[in-house]
């Protein structure tokens, strides 16, 4: 980008200013008119709303939530079953991604499989665990008759329920991602590093690992994001009003139930916050790595 | 890649070789498990849904006692899903064409031009991808409400819009970057005017960016639960909606005819994908920008 734009009207970029009002700059205008009425506005007003509660002052909203022990134990039981499921989606996704690296049948067949549970969604896999994974489905026959495990297993309506949804929904998410940064550097560097010795191991340690810091962070921050927003699987796989309360069945009762859309606002809020600083950590993390391009040679 | 890389390396010891050689495959061994451990599972749930929603009667058996389509019939009629389907496919039509109409001109100025606040308008177009659709979507759910618009199938038009318009830009920005300027410069030179150079140099080229950017749309607006669940009122309700709430109210009809409407959910889906995946890399549905076009010499 940059490059083209030093390179000036011949490039692809032409930097605007040197002759009046460019009008390919009226294109972006519609965009950006809609996201600034139906994202910026919106969420704006509810913070704005968050700070105006029917009664009390204008900290009553936040007040009531640290106060209330059915909202402020939500945030403890969201990081609970967001921050293990990233860390096994992601954990698991890179050395998987890292072997599938080549391009070949098996990267085209694992990948169209695991576009799958993506795109049905939470939902339906939530519907197709209770069948599956409850106490008389296959999962539970099988282990009865390898002798594995004879009671009747509980891995749905409870905390293991709503954490094997977020890995089935967020592991190919996870991989797919990754996998897409890994196919993105260039092979010749790792060839580089083999012909100097390295194996396998000290290929990925040295050459693709900082390469990938970037890439990793970015993956985790959006997974995360994905895990923490969990809802209709909290519900329907999970214990909704104990163990997996996860904060948005807070915020969406609050919204729809008690009809107090300024609470739901001030709890919409702290779920952005607490995230917003777990994404900020974890970017400020990567920032110990390496950054620069991830191609070789004339690049 | 891996026999290139260990025939690269003559001078290590034969015996660490050899172990090295067998922690290698134990530890290839353990991802492949891990992998097939999960497509496995995966795959048998969905068969449980699919075996369930054909079954007279299952409890607790390997197999069902009896075979049955009735359930199919039962769940269209129980669930009105001929008019869900309806809303449904009104949604996610009006939803990729208007994403393209907007998002498409958006990408055009950002492959093609610089100008001072930049980064600041990608940054308002990848903010909605990165923050959680609960954490905006309430909010929004009550500016709609007070516009009259929730509860609308124009309300879930525009919720579903939020994403869809980001995602159409991050997906078209690469493909119109690739595009040769001089081609533009030679339509203008003929004398078309912006109009004319859009519809016939710039849509044509850009026809295979397009279609992928209007499939990813349409897999990911069918698949949206969050912003429809927060917006739909009981007429404007998606099928993964719908869907949601026949699970969530389980018990009051039978599990195999809920089973049956998730089938049915499954089938539009895959249909699509399938579709979908003949013209687009299975990466780029999660990941948004396009791999780099590889520039020519």
């Amino acid at each position: 980008m940059s490059a083209a734009a030093l390179a000036g009207r011949g490039g692809p970029a032409v930097a605007v200013g040197r002759r009046g009002f460019d009008r390919a700059l009226l294109l972006a205008i519609p965009a950006t008119l809609f996201m600034v009425l139906l994202f910026v506005y919106p969420f704006l007003y509810g913070l704005w709303l968050s700070f105006a509660p029917a009664k009390g002052g204008a900290l009553a909203n936040y007040r009531t939530f640290f106060t209330t022990p059915d909202l402020w134990p939500t945030i403890g039981i969201t990081l609970k079953l967001a921050l293990p499921a990233t860390l096994i989606n992601v954990g698991i996704a890179l050395p998987i991604a890292f072997r599938m690296r080549v391009r070949g049948r098996w990267q085209r067949v694992v990948t169209t499989l695991l576009v799958v549970p993506i795109t049905l969604g939470t939902v339906l896999i939530a519907e197709g665990m209770l069948n599956y994974f409850g106490p008389k489905g296959w999962l539970s026959h099988t282990l009865q008759l390898l002798h594995l495990y004879d009671g009747p297993i509980r891995l749905t309506h409870n905390y293991w329920g709503v954490l094997i949804s977020l890995v089935i929904s967020g592991f190919p998410f996870a991989f797919l991602l990754i996998l897409s940064y890994v196919t993105g550097i260039d092979p010749v560097l790792a060839r580089a590093a083999a012909t100097l010795g390295a194996g396998t191991f000290a290929q990925f340690r040295h050459i693709y690992l900082p390469l990938l810091a970037p890439g990793l962070a970015m993956c985790f921050c959006l997974a995360f994001v994905q895990a923490f927003s969990v809802f209709p699987s909290a519900v329907l796989v999970g214990a909704p009003a104990g163990p997996t309360r996860v904060i948005s069945i807070a915020a969406y009762q609050a919204a729809f139930e008690q009809y107090d859309y300024s609470l739901a606002s001030a709890i919409a809020m702290i779920m952005g916050f607490v995230q917003l600083v777990i994404v900020a950590a974890v970017l400020g993390l990567r920032g110990l790595f390496y950054r620069g391009p991830v191609a070789g040679g004339k690049g | 890649m891996s026999a290139a890389a260990i025939g690269a390396q003559p001078t290590r010891h034969a015996s660490a070789g050899g172990a090295a050689k067998l922690l290698d495959r134990a530890w290839r061994g353990l991802l492949a498990g891990l992998m097939v451990l999960f497509v496995v599972n995966v795959a048998l749930l969905i068969a449980a849904v699919a075996v369930n929603s054909v079954a007279t009667r299952w409890l607790g058996t390997w197999l069902p006692a009896g075979w049955t389509l009735s359930w199919y019939q039962q769940s269209w009629s129980d669930f009105q899903l001929a008019g869900i389907l309806w809303v449904t496919f009104e949604v996610v039509v009006a939803v990729v064409v208007l994403s393209l109409a907007i998002g498409v001109p958006a990408a055009y100025t950002l492959a093609r031009r610089d100008f001072p606040g930049k980064r600041a308008l990608l940054l308002l177009f990848l903010l909605p991808l990165m923050v959680p659709p609960m954490t905006y979507g309430i909010p929004l759910a009550t500016v709609l409400y007070q516009m009259h618009l929730a509860g609308t199938i124009w309300g879930v038009i525009l919720a579903n819009l939020i994403p869809a318009a980001p995602f159409v830009i991050l997906v078209m920005t690469p493909f119109i970057e690739q595009i040769d300027p001089n081609l533009e410069s030679a339509a203008r030179v003929f004398g078309a005017g912006t109009g004319r150079m859009f519809t016939s140099v710039l849509v044509p080229l850009l026809a295979p960016g397009i279609l992928a950017a209007s499939l990813l749309v349409l897999v990911r607006t069918i698949a949206l639960f969050e912003l429809t669940f927060l917006t739909a009122g009981p007429d404007s309700q998606t099928l993964v909606v719908a869907l949601y709430y026949a699970v969530f109210a389980a018990g009051v009809r039978a599990p195999q005819s809920i089973d049956a409407m998730a089938m049915i959910y499954m089938l539009v889906t895959l249909v699509w994908l399938l579709i979908a995946l003949r013209f687009v890399n299975p990466t780029q549905l999660v990941s948004r920008v396009k791999e780099h076009p590889v520039p020519a010499g």
